[in-house]
């Protein structure tokens, strides 16, 4: 007689527990890495010199216009042939990285230039530099704007750590699919469908909060 | 210009020589002489259009000339095509750019900082100020322009008005040796006005150096110690106040402020 739901998945939580703790870890980098990155990336793409805007436009252009899971592949399979082999979590988790900056930058970019011409000249006419009115004036208000887009971006960089499987990494969603195709049975797919619901839940609580913090001045 | 003639005996504290400035083709200042005397209170008025604003924003540099000479307290700060005014270090030029301060339109508060905040930014970190010493500095430009109880409020809380006092208590924090107003109250409903108009005039009081670029005949007419007018990007006037008001010849002046003041009633 095979075992009932709970029992099966309480037997099996461990592989799927391990499968969350890698997903949630590599997600965790990428978000720490990628907030201030691509905050730096939109301040060079503003106001930085030309070749660096060059630069950063054919890195987004690549970036954004290709899929993750391709760029994974040909890092992962295509590197070797350069003599580059690389661990695959570190091959991961710099893809990821680059990816979710190329979106995130346009983002932030998009932020910082919606923000009034006025301000500017206000820091200007009070003597601030460059650097104090980006750090004291442009960004903390391109924060309380960009946070919904932000938010949305932290969350489909939670699921897409999924396309690690692909090149043989155990994420949560593998974890899973292994004990399906193992087992016959589906149990394991309505678990992970919890597991994903509920962090993202938490993440939109989280920049709810944020959201409320940072609209007082509105 | 006739005017130094009768001011050679007061000290200049912004030259202004041969201004030309253009955005594009269109050419808005040409050949724009100016003197502003210490303790001078001018008001530059005319059509939309003139260049009132831009002769006003090329003295602190937030618009750049094509020609010209800026001089403010004895320091050329920016000169282009001007062989006999040599530019002074970037040092001097920013200590001198330091010693103008200015009112926008549009207030152009910091919209996630209070009041307080506000005014107490450029002086920590731009002057280098203790921050305990900034905040009685800024409690003390807030209460000068009346208000003493909106120390924590945010922008978005503020009326027009008041919106613009806190404007006016941050380019005060600076301690400017003169203050540019653009327009200060051509955003605000007619009702907040006055509030505005009465701390300009008490600074005026104060024998603070202002330019002031403004609509409010009455208020040029009554703070101001010499009235500018701008038309055809150039200085067309610039007398006292109850000459330029009452004893006006100019056609074209006289046509401006009869529908100035028809716009009135």
């Amino acid at each position: 007689m095979p075992l009932g739901f709970f029992d099966y998945i309480a037997e099996n939580m461990p592989l799927i527990l391990n499968g969350l703790k890698f997903t949630v870890k590599l997600w965790v980098i990428v978000v720490v890495v990628m907030l201030p990155l691509s905050t730096l990336c939109a301040i060079a793409k503003v106001s930085g010199p030309k070749w660096l805007r060059k630069i950063l436009n054919v890195y987004t252009w690549i970036f954004r216009g290709s899929p993750l899971i391709l760029q994974l592949y040909l890092a992962y399979f295509g590197l070797p042939y350069l003599g580059i082999v690389l661990e695959p979590m570190t091959v991961v988790i710099t893809v990821f990285i680059l990816c979710v900056v190329a979106y995130q930058t346009e983002i932030v970019r998009g932020g910082i230039l919606s923000t009034d011409k006025g301000q500017y000249e206000a820091c200007k006419a009070l003597g601030m530099s460059y650097g104090q009115t980006m750090l004291r004036v442009v960004i903390p208000q391109t924060v309380r704007k960009i946070l919904p887009q932000t938010c949305s971006e932290v969350i489909v960089a939670f699921k897409d750590t999924c396309l690690v499987s692909a090149i043989g990494l155990g994420d949560l969603l593998r974890s899973a699919r292994e004990l399906v195709i193992g087992d016959l049975r589906v149990d394991a797919f309505a678990v992970v469908l919890v597991f994903y619901l509920l962090v993202s839940s938490i993440l939109v609580l989280v920049f709810n909060k944020l959201e409320k913090k940072y609209s007082v001045y509105v | 210009m006739e005017l130094t003639k009768t001011k050679n005996d007061r000290e200049v504290m912004i030259r202004m020589i041969n201004i030309h400035k253009s955005f594009g083709d269109v050419h808005v200042l040409e050949g724009v002489n100016l003197n502003v005397y210490r303790g001078e209170v001018i008001a530059v008025i005319g059509p939309s259009g003139s260049g009132k604003s831009t002769l006003l924003r090329c003295i602190n540099k937030l618009e750049l000339i094509n020609e010209g000479a800026i001089e403010i307290e004895g320091t050329i700060i920016e000169s282009v095509n001007m062989p006999d005014y040599p530019v002074a270090s970037n040092q001097q030029v920013k200590a001198s750019l330091g010693k103008t301060g200015m009112v926008f339109q549009n207030f152009n508060l910091f919209p996630h900082m209070t009041a307080l905040q506000n005014v107490i930014e450029a002086p920590i970190h731009v002057k280098k100020i203790k921050k305990e010493e900034a905040i009685a500095l800024g409690k003390r430009q807030l209460d000068r322009v009346g208000l003493s109880d909106k120390y924590d409020a945010y922008p978005s809380k503020l009326s027009g008005g008041q919106k613009q006092r806190v404007a006016i208590a941050r380019a005060l924090a600076m301690s400017p040796d003169v203050i540019l107003f653009d327009e200060p109250t051509s955003a605000l409903d007619p009702e907040l006005i006055g509030e505005v108009l009465d701390v300009i005039k008490k600074l005026a009081e104060e024998r603070m150096t202002m330019i002031v670029v403004t609509h409010e005949m009455s208020f040029a007419k009554e703070i101001s110690d010499r009235v500018i007018f701008m038309d055809n990007r150039n200085i067309v006037a610039d007398s006292p106040p109850d000459e330029f008001f009452n004893n006006q010849e100019h056609p074209r002046i006289k046509a401006f402020l009869e529908k100035m003041l028809s716009n009135k009633n």
